[in-house]
């Protein structure tokens, strides 16, 4: 068993394009959720959205590598990218065979098969672009990666709706702390601003019409985002005897499945996560300060999620720091596991818990010190990142301060 | 429209979607360029493939697509196939 480093982070999303600047963003409690640039025709019944407005493709990729990466597979590109900088790790050298690449993303590239489809039903022309595959399929921004960086490991995508990147960080986690791989780069992306996908969501009677408002009274559901995340883990003796800077370290793991309901949450599978994640941690429940919330914004999840971390923690759930970043970054689907572990990284490394944004006051069934609008300087030895889909499947890391 | 297709014309036309299609500048691409020298792999060359089908309202066969190696076979073949269209859609003309 090795100790997991993380000893670089990418980031982008509707706060920025570099992790550094999204985390200055965020630990000032600033919210990313804006109108939507695109309000829809006729509108969706939304306005509100965490849109990457700044993030231009073309100042990282040329016209050529586009045509082959989808928005998501470009950001998770991008944030790989950045996080690799920063870890100065060469894939190139030993590490080539002995490295990983695992991402999430819910739903892949989801602008080319839309642009397909409309082709193919309304304006009734059969001959779709050859590169439709290429661009939708939810390995892109893995298989790119791996190309970028020439690294021959295990590389795949994990697709668990909300739960993808915490999966997919989870199971590189694993393989570095078990030594089956020495290097990995994990994340998750997700480019949700596609009107075909805004319209299932928009169904589903679950997104705000404002700006999300997570723990909140008066919270009227879930604001959609965009964005990438992506961690490179190393094992921490190599990390060490390259003299890599370590920023940050897992230090577990829990999954489970409500096996309850498709999209009705429960307490129970939440709960487990959370308890098996501080087993696999060997840690206490008295050693977490700090949990970043699933926290949605909608009235079911907010309500579940604090019964489930009472459950887990008892007593201790009254000192426990409780906040939801998706008030600021929204809820990036596939990516959110990605994004938010990055924020949990900089939280503890920096001393400041990010609030939860856009809070108008408490709800009895929400009571949890949910650190309200304003962030809160506080030194925490460990904190929990959790993320619960839709289909039941819960995952939740646990990361360690260095 | 004609009997005998302008090359010079077509092949110009050519270029256009081949430069369009791989986001490269026109002039980096003469009729004597071969697609290695254009950096087009087999990927690439469907998706010029696909677009040449859509500005000649043509349908280019699989097993031509695997032949093609250069912008002049590229000329060639699409020529013999908007020739072969006009055979079929006015069979008094030929």
């Amino acid at each position: 068993m090795h100790r997991v480093a993380v000893t670089g982070v990418g980031l982008v999303c509707a706060l920025g394009n570099r992790a550094k600047e999204c985390w200055d963003r965020i630990s000032r409690g600033e919210c990313g959720i804006r109108p939507l640039q695109d309000p829809g025709n006729p509108p969706y019944k939304f306005s509100y959205g965490a849109e990457a407005q700044t993030f231009r493709p073309l100042d990282y990729l040329t016209e050529k590598d586009l045509l082959m990466l989808e928005r998501f597979a470009q950001m998770a590109v991008v944030a790989a990218r950045e996080a690799v900088e920063q870890s100065g790790i060469d894939f190139k050298a030993e590490l080539a065979d002995d490295s990983a690449v695992i991402t999430g993303s819910s739903v892949g590239g989801q602008f080319s098969e839309e642009e397909g489809y409309l082709r193919l039903y309304k304006e009734k022309v059969t001959r779709v672009s050859p590169l439709t595959i290429p661009r939708t399929m939810a390995n892109a921004g893995a298989s790119r990666i791996s190309l970028d960086f020439g690294i021959h490991g295990p590389a795949y995508t994990v697709s668990t709706a909300c739960s993808s990147s915490n999966h997919a960080i989870g199971q590189a986690f694993w393989m570095v702390r078990s030594g089956q791989v020495k290097a990995a780069i994990a994340g998750g992306s997700e480019a949700v601003f596609a009107e075909g996908l805004l319209r299932a969501w928009e169904a589903m009677r679950v997104v705000s019409p404002e700006v999300c408002r997570p723990f909140s009274a008066g919270r009227r559901g879930l604001s959609l985002g965009e964005g990438a995340g992506m961690l490179v883990l190393e094992n921490w003796e190599y990390a060490k005897a390259r003299g890599a800077a370590i920023i940050g370290e897992i230090a577990g793991c829990g999954m489970s499945s409500d096996a309850h309901h498709i999209t009705q949450p429960c307490v129970e599978g939440p709960a487990k996560a959370m308890a098996w994640a501080l087993k696999d941690a060997n840690l206490r429940p008295e050693q977490i300060g700090y949990i970043n919330a699933h926290g949605t914004g909608t009235q079911a999840n907010d309500v579940t999620e604090t019964q489930a971390i009472q459950a887990t923690f008892g007593r201790h759930a009254e000192s426990l720091m409780v906040s939801s970043s998706k008030s600021m970054h929204g809820h990036t689907l596939g990516a959110a596991g990605a994004i938010e572990a990055i924020v949990t990284i900089f939280a503890l490394q920096n001393g400041i818990i990010p609030p939860t944004a856009n809070f108008l006051g408490p709800d009895a069934a929400c009571n949890l010190d949910v650190v309200p609008n304003e962030p809160r300087a506080a030194t925490v030895e460990a904190a929990l990142s959790n993320t619960f889909a839709f289909g039941g499947l819960n995952a939740t890391l646990v990361f360690k301060r260095v | 429209m004609p009997e005998q297709l302008d090359t010079d014309e077509l092949g110009a036309q050519i270029i256009r979607v081949i430069a369009r299609s791989q986001r490269i500048p026109v002039e980096s691409i003469k009729l004597d360029s071969t697609f290695e020298e254009l950096k087009i792999d087999s990927l690439d060359g469907i998706n010029i493939v696909f677009e040449l089908e859509k500005e000649f309202d043509i349908e280019i066969p699989d097993e031509g697509v695997q032949n093609l190696r250069s912008v002049r076979e590229t000329v060639e073949g699409v020529r013999q196939l908007i020739e072969a269209k006009h055979q079929t859609v006015r069979p008094g003309v030929a």
